[in-house]
């Protein structure tokens, strides 16, 4: 092992090995510049006035920034019939999202914890069949969904019938998270407490929940991703002026007008995009220890 | 847990069963619950709209699947190679995957925007016979398709193979070294085949994500120009929500379903029999 690393480092000394490093270096620098070429296009774009975007290259640094597309953008562009801006549907999504992320997670926790501690005939079976809603396409639901949340009066003018399908179709993730952490821990530290006179409850509550730090970061970054990002559901079950921040930015980048924004666009796209933007530069570890999870269970 | 089974069964299970009948259905703006067989899918299949889709899906679910692994294997490899800075090119490779699809369908409908975007940067760098006009030419938009959603998929098969090759056994890498083996050889002789669990897993997760791609389109070309980028998913959507037909939209969902089906259950089979064991 240690020869090996040490060939590594010996023969990236030599003069061709350093020309491999440099062309290796070389090479990762134009993959990071594709990669952020999108997200640095954006920025551009929607700090530039639509006269210079006519004149310059998509890659040009803006020359003044123009900062009135912001508030434009915010509080005043006009998306179908309603003029408010972005801000009422990123106020939208934080009133639907942030509750759904919450319950989900909790009931993910107590739904991990029950499989885990106190086996039951069927619990894997029961894993199994929540495991496999993780993966169905939500294409094989919605009508049904639409139709029962439409009779129930949770239709597509309040928030509730949307919030609803988050929660319950984000049970299957958060529910296989909790369990695969809890199924690391010795099954005799519930029965220490139970012997003490501990119930369900108590042991979650005492000895559970003080344990479950990493896992609840991950399964409220991955929820909240999730669920902000979502289009279907939001499309199908929201309408109007309860519509959640990605279905008003797909529309405001149809609405046709007589000269099209660019700008408002990619400052609208900005401001979609920045909360899980935030978090992902903010606690990425945790993020990528999601998405793994949702590709390989265990 | 009772409850978490119980709208599980309900709002999964119950559901799936609700469209599977509504496919056997006649139903159009409302459900009808008298069943009259296999006519929605005589009905679907017999559509060119359908016919393009199922194309569609393969030209995209094929290139993104190839394409994806090409370029996270690469990328992972190439960071494998104790490179300084290892963690912010990861983070940079990564980030697409935190935005929705919305968001970056979006910017890349603008650059790939003939005339604004990418064409005109060409233009005037001095290349004015450039041409890219793919997202507004119907032979060519679902390769725009691809373009994005490979930009967006790729950094997560990065880590997926980025955390395989990590695993790797060096002890053998060091023996193959011994034996005069390149690095090149290594790593095509011993330690890519070595992650062949890794391909499967990603080749399962990219399968399943084209299967379901939605809102990249819906962004990009809303499905057009006319029906060029149409994919079941997008079809589904036009049958159910602005055709009025239900039954229809039930039978593509129905045709949806069996797919992923295919390709999840016995990844699921396979992955959960191991963790068996130890419960």
């Amino acid at each position: 092992m240690s020869e090996f690393r040490e060939f590594r480092s010996t023969y990236a000394a030599t003069p061709a090995g350093r020309l491999g490093r440099y062309s290796l270096y070389a090479l990762l620098l134009l993959f990071a510049a594709y990669y952020l070429a999108p997200l640095y296009v954006m920025l551009a774009t929607s700090f530039k006035p639509p006269e210079e975007m006519r004149e310059s290259s998509l890659f040009a640094l803006p020359r003044l920034l123009q900062w009135d597309t912001w508030r434009m953008t915010w509080s005043e562009v006009c998306i179908s019939v309603n003029c408010g801006g972005m801000k009422p549907y990123f106020a939208n999504s934080l009133a639907v999202v942030l509750p759904a992320v919450v319950v989900s997670t909790l009931i993910g926790a107590i739904n991990g914890y029950a499989l885990t501690m106190w086996p039951f005939r069927g619990a894997n079976l029961l894993f199994g069949l929540l495991l496999f809603s993780c993966f169905i396409p939500f294409q094989a639901i919605i009508l049904p969904l639409a139709q029962l949340l439409g009779a129930l009066g949770m239709g597509s003018s309040t928030g509730w019938g949307v919030m609803t399908a988050y929660i319950v179709y984000g049970l299957g993730f958060t529910t296989l998270f909790f369990r695969n952490y809890y199924v690391t821990l010795p099954r005799e530290l519930v029965k220490a407490a139970t012997i003490d006179g501990a119930g369900f409850f108590g042991v979650f509550w005492h000895i559970l929940l003080p344990i479950s730090a990493p896992i609840f970061v991950v399964t409220v970054i991955w929820q909240f991703t999730q669920i902000w990002n979502d289009f279907l559901f939001a499309a199908t079950l929201t309408d109007g002026p309860g519509q959640t921040i990605t279905v008003a930015l797909n529309n405001l980048v149809k609405t046709s007008q007589a000269t099209k924004r660019y700008d408002v666009d990619m400052a609208a796209a900005v401001i979609t995009g920045l909360p899980t933007l935030v978090v992902y530069f903010l606690a990425g570890k945790y993020f990528v220890r999601g998405l793994t999870a949702g590709a390989v269970k265990g | 847990m009772a409850p978490t089974a119980a709208v599980t069964l309900v709002f999964v299970y119950g559901f799936i069963a609700w469209t599977v009948y509504m496919s056997f259905t006649g139903s159009r703006m409302m459900p009808v619950y008298e069943l009259i067989g296999f006519d929605a899918y005589t009905r679907l299949w017999q559509m060119e709209r359908w016919g393009v889709s199922i194309r569609n899906l393969l030209i995209f679910g094929g290139l993104f699947m190839v394409l994806n692994l090409a370029l996270g294997l690469l990328l992972a490899v190439l960071l494998d190679q104790r490179i300084r800075f290892e963690g912010t090119l990861r983070a940079i490779f990564l980030y697409p995957m935190a935005l929705s699809f919305i968001v970056t369908g979006t910017v890349w409908k603008w650059m790939l925007n003939p005339g604004l975007g990418l064409e005109r940067s060409v233009h005037l760098l001095g290349w004015t016979g450039f041409k890219f006009d793919w997202i507004i030419n119907p032979d060519y938009a679902i390769y725009t398709i691809v373009i994005a959603g490979v930009w967006q998929t790729s950094g997560l098969i990065m880590a997926m193979f980025l955390a395989a090759l990590r695993g790797v056994d060096q002890d053998v890498v060091k023996a193959a070294y011994m034996d005069g083996a390149s690095m090149p050889q290594i790593y095509w002789g011993i330690i890519i085949p070595s992650i062949r669990p890794a391909f499967f897993s990603a080749i399962v997760v990219l399968a399943h994500l084209a299967v379901k791609s939605f809102d990249l389109v819906i962004a990009m070309t809303n499905g057009g120009p006319g029906y060029a980028t149409d994919l079941p998913s997008i079809f589904m959507y036009a049958m159910s929500f602005q055709r009025n037909n239900i039954a229809v939209g039930s039978a593509t969902a129905v045709m949806m379903l069996c797919t992923v089906m295919a390709i999840v259950v016995p990844y699921l089979y396979s992955e959960l029999r191991p963790g068996r064991r130890h419960e």
